[in-house]
Parts: structure tokens; C-alpha cells; sequence
């Protein structure tokens, strides 16, 4: 599902260390916590001391990422407290400061989008997609956005309408385009699939 | 471009702009000439003698839209194209050339812009920093060059940007900055550089080394096709072979063959022209800017505006 030909469908690639960065922000929900450790795990102490990491999830995953040293970590309860702390520090950042993110394609979608408010190119940060498939959406009617959307068929949590999720993605809205599943024939729904997993 | 629609124009004034530069001003023979956007080049078709040359040259109008102006540096130990420019072509001349192409856009989405030239690589900056001004972009340029009498445009971009415009002189012994620029700037802040080869290499990797990302670092660089001994080149698909000579790039040949080949910039930087090798008994010898080590290495690939090959036939799937 991952990969459907759609161009504007996001692909992501493994964390790996810029060597040359002077700061690096990684930024890690969930699952993400593995490529974060990988990512610690490959690179060198000096890139260690001139990294920050951001963690939004469950405390004890972390545990793992506590046995490095590195130059600051703080845990934040939500995505949304997470990418407040975000704009504390891109809104002063100098050129040679590297993102990094890791999670589900929704946080990192996030990332992405408030980082471009900093004019941070999105090919310039490094991104591995870990955990559910579930999507992020935006009505196309409405213009609501439903979160962790795991089916093929959804009811829109704004305004209703039953929506087909499509692989066609906007990077400004960090969301899945999903469009009225039964405008043609209304209350003939395709079989509902999870397969956004 | 290479879709055929070539623009015919007059040269309606040569004005000497540094010592072996001459700015052309060109006007179309009838009806307008697209606009075009900053950073943007054109392909001029010349014929020297014999042979049909192509060049790009960076457009550097700004303002009036009836002409478009070009500026030529006369490089002696070429293959004539600029010299012909120079001592060939007078008032009057008429021209071909190409729908304007830009390979060196400005990123409007970044938040700041340093513009590095080097030498005759100001050209392209002329409009940018104009377009930078007039969208009130944030900007700066700094502009090297050997002498006074060799640094084209230094005056009048000082003069259009007294505060962005810094001047640098090899003979005064002042070079530009390049690691103190680095330093200390906002993020999306973008690098521009256009200059000679090992200008451009230097300051890529220096950005790099800065910690950069390759996504914030940009330049425009145009190789002249190598020379070499002559070879042949099999058209597998059009069941032809041809003869390419000392002076002459692959593109070239195949194109006075009549055979059509995609291009856009002429100058190992677009990718466009990049074509699949049937077969090769001697060695390529690349010498684009575009392809990846890993495919160069494989020898599958060639680009055909510049590269060439060290042997006796290519064989070339066109
Ligand atoms: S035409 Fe641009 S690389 Fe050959």
C-alpha cells in the first residue's frame, strides 16, 4: 500500500547521521523509537553532543534511547506539545541544523509541514516511516481532517459523509485526500477493508 | 529546446562590457520573444564555416522585453563558438536560437539568497538579483572577479544594489568569503553559485561541510563539449552510422545526420540528452555533470551533449 504509483505519495528512507550537521533535531512518536536507536546506534559521539531528540509516546519505550549520550532529550505527552517545543527551536535555527523524524506517516506529515513554515525544504529531512499505516485524512467536502483512518471507507468525523481514502497526498495539509465514496450512487458503498494497518 | 521551435533573431547592438566580453542584444525578426523568468538561458546557434555550433548563454535583460540580451566571454582555446561571436558577428547578423530554458531557478520558497558569482558566471545573477529586488526578497551578491576591467556588470549592480552588492578582486587579493558566509545564517537561507568549475566544486563542498543540505545549495554550471579524436557513432534505431570529428560533440553529429536528439542545456547539466549505450569498444570519457558514479561506472549511459568516447565506435540506442 505503500507504494502505489501515486506521485504525490510520500516515500520515506532510514534515519542516517549528517556528519556535517552542527545541530540535529530528531523528532520520534511511537514506534519511531527504533529508528532513533538505529540512528544512535550508527552514528558517532560527536554527532551524539550535537543532538537534541523529541519524543512523543509511551515513557518506558524510551528507555532505550537513555542509554546514549546525547545533548538533550524531553518526552512530551501529545504531538501537538511536541511540535509546540518544535517551533521554540527551528524559530531561531541557523543553516547546518539537520530534521530528523520517525513515526507514523501522520506525525511525520505534521513534522514536515511545520518545519516548512521555517522554509525547510521537505527532501531536506530525514525520514523513516515505523508503526501503523493508519492514515491522516482531509474531507475534501468539508475540509475536516480525521486522524488514524486504518479502513478504506470512512465517515467523515466533521461533517459525515461516507469517504474513499486516496493515495493522492498534500504536503500542506499533511493529510490523505479522501473524497464522498457514494456520489454516484447514493448508499452503494464499496466493501469496507482495513487496510491502512 | 529541442522541440524545433527555434526563434529567429537580428543582432541590433554589440556593446563591449569587459575586456573580451560583449554584451548582443537580440531581436526577433518577427513578432515577440517569450518572456522568461530569472536565471533563465538560451541556445544560440552558430555557424562557424562548416559547422553548426550551439552554446547557451544566460539571458541578462532586464527591463525591456522587445529584445533579449546575451553576454559572450571570448574564450580563445575553444571550439570557436564565442570567438566566432566576437569577431564574426556584427550588427545585423541574424541568429537562431532556442526558446529560453531555465535550469537555475530561484527557490521563492526559501527565506533568504546568496549569490555567488565567479568571472563571466555573473551573467545569470543579473536578473535574478533584479527579480530578488523587486519581490523584496532578502538577498545578497557576491561577485569575484580577476581585475576591474574584466568584472562585467560590477559597476551597474553596485550601483542598482549599493547595500546586497559585494565586490571582490583576485588582482587586489580579496576573494569571497565563503566559509565566513556560511556561517550564521537563518534557516532556508539558499546558495547560488555560477562561476568556473573549481569555484563551483569548492563552494558546494564547503556547504556541505557546513552542514548545508544539498537542497539549499545550487549551481549552474555549462561544459563545453570535450574534444578528441574523431570515432564513430552507430544509430541503432535509425540504422545509421556517423562520423563524429575533433571538434564536434556526439549531439552535434547526430543532429547534422538529421536525426533528432532530446537536449535542453547543452552543457552536462540537465540530464535530457542522456542516452543508452548498445555497445562501446573503447572507453567513455565522461565529462557531464549528471549522471551517478555507479552508472558512469557501468558504462550503460552517455551524455551525448558533452561526453565522448576514447575509441574506434559507439554504438547508441537513437
Ligand atoms: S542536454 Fe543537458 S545534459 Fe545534455
Amino acid at each position: 500500500m505503500l507504494f502505489s504509483g501515486i506521485k504525490s505519495r510520500p516515500l520515506y528512507a532510514t534515519l542516517q547521521p549528517d556528519p556535517f550537521a552542527r545541530f540535529n533535531l530528531v523528532l520520534v512518536q511511537g514506534e519511531g523509537v527504533n529508528a532513533a536507536v538505529r540512528l544512535l546506534e550508527c552514528a558517532g559521539d560527536q554527532f551524539r553532543m550535537r543532538t537534541t531528540i523529541l519524543y512523543a509516546g509511551a515513557a518506558q519505550a524510551a528507555d532505550r534511547m537513555r542509554s546514549f549520550q546525547i545533548q538533550r532529550m524531553q518526552f512530551l505527552p501529545t504531538i501537538e506539545t511536541l511540535l509546540v517545543r518544535v517551533d521554540g527551536f527551528l524559530a531561531t535555527a541557523m543553516m547546518g541544523t539537520r530534521l530528523y523524524t520517525a513515526g507514523t506517516e501522520g506525525f511525520m506529515g505534521q513534522v514536515i509541514q511545520h518545519a516548512g513554515n521555517y522554509f525547510i525544504d521537505h527532501k531536506s529531512i530525514i525520514t523513516e516511516h515505523c508503526g501503523s499505516l493508519a492514515r491522516r485524512i482531509q474531507c475534501i467536502h468539508c475540509r475536516g481532517a480525521t486522524e488514524n483512518v486504518t479502513t478504506n471507507v470512512v465517515r467523515c468525523s466533521h461533517c459525515g459523509v461516507d469517504l474513499l481514502v486516496r493515495d493522492h497526498y498534500s504536503r500542506r495539509l499533511a493529510a490523505f485526500m479522501a473524497v464522498s465514496a457514494d456520489a454516484e450512487a447514493p448508499g452503494t458503498l464499496p466493501a469496507i477493508e482495513k487496510i491502512f494497518r | 529546446m529541442s522541440d524545433g521551435r527555434e526563434i529567429s533573431v537580428r543582432v541590433s547592438d554589440i556593446t563591449v562590457v569587459a575586456k573580451d566580453i560583449k554584451r548582443f542584444r537580440l531581436q526577433p525578426i518577427s513578432g515577440a520573444l517569450p518572456l522568461f523568468s530569472a536565471g533563465s538561458h538560451i541556445v544560440v546557434s552558430i555557424f562557424a564555416d562548416d559547422r553548426r555550433i550551439r552554446n547557451p548563454y544566460s539571458l541578462t535583460s532586464v527591463g525591456d522585453p522587445s529584445g533579449y540580451d546575451i553576454s559572450v566571454l571570448k574564450t580563445a582555446n575553444s571550439r570557436g563558438g564565442s570567438v566566432f561571436m566576437h569577431e564574426r558577428v556584427t550588427k545585423g547578423t541574424e541568429l537562431v536560437i532556442s526558446q529560453p530554458v531555465n535550469l537555475f531557478p530561484i527557490n521563492l520558497s526559501g527565506r533568504k539568497h546568496i549569490l555567488l558569482a565567479g568571472g563571466i558566471g555573473i551573467t545569470p545573477f543579473i536578473t535574478m538579483a533584479h527579480q530578488l529586488a523587486s519581490l523584496n526578497q532578502p538577498f545578497q551578491l557576491h561577485y569575484g572577479s580577476r581585475s576591474k576591467e574584466r568584472g562585467a556588470y560590477a559597476e551597474s549592480l553596485k550601483e542598482a544594489f549599493p547595500d546586497r552588492v559585494f565586490l571582490y578582486r583576485d588582482d587586489e587579493g580579496t576573494f569571497i568569503p565563503i566559509d565566513a558566509l556560511l556561517r550564521n545564517q537563518p534557516l532556508g537561507t539558499h546558495l547560488y553559485v555560477c562561476g568556473p568549475e573549481g569555484m563551483i566544486n569548492a563552494f558546494l563542498k564547503a556547504g556541505l561541510a557546513a552542514g548545508w543540505p544539498k537542497e539549499s545549495l545550487h549551481a549552474e554550471r555549462f561544459i563545453a563539449p570535450s574534444s578528441g579524436k574523431p570515432f564513430s557513432v552507430k544509430l541503432v534505431r535509425s540504422g545509421r552510422t556517423i562520423k563524429v570529428d575533433e571538434h564536434q560533440s556526439i549531439l552535434e553529429a547526430v543532429e547534422d545526420a538529421g536525426v533528432k536528439a532530446p537536449y535542453l542545456c547543452r552543457g552536462g547539466a540537465c540530464g535530457q540528452c542522456e542516452t543508452d549505450v548498445v555497445s562501446c569498444d573503447g572507453e567513455i570519457v565522461h565529462s557531464d555533470n549528471y549522471l551517478d558514479p555507479d552508472v558512469r561506472k557501468s558504462g550503460s549511459k552517455i551524455m551525448i551533449c558533452v561526453s565522448r568516447l576514447n575509441g574506434f565506435e559507439l554504438a547508441l540506442n537513437l
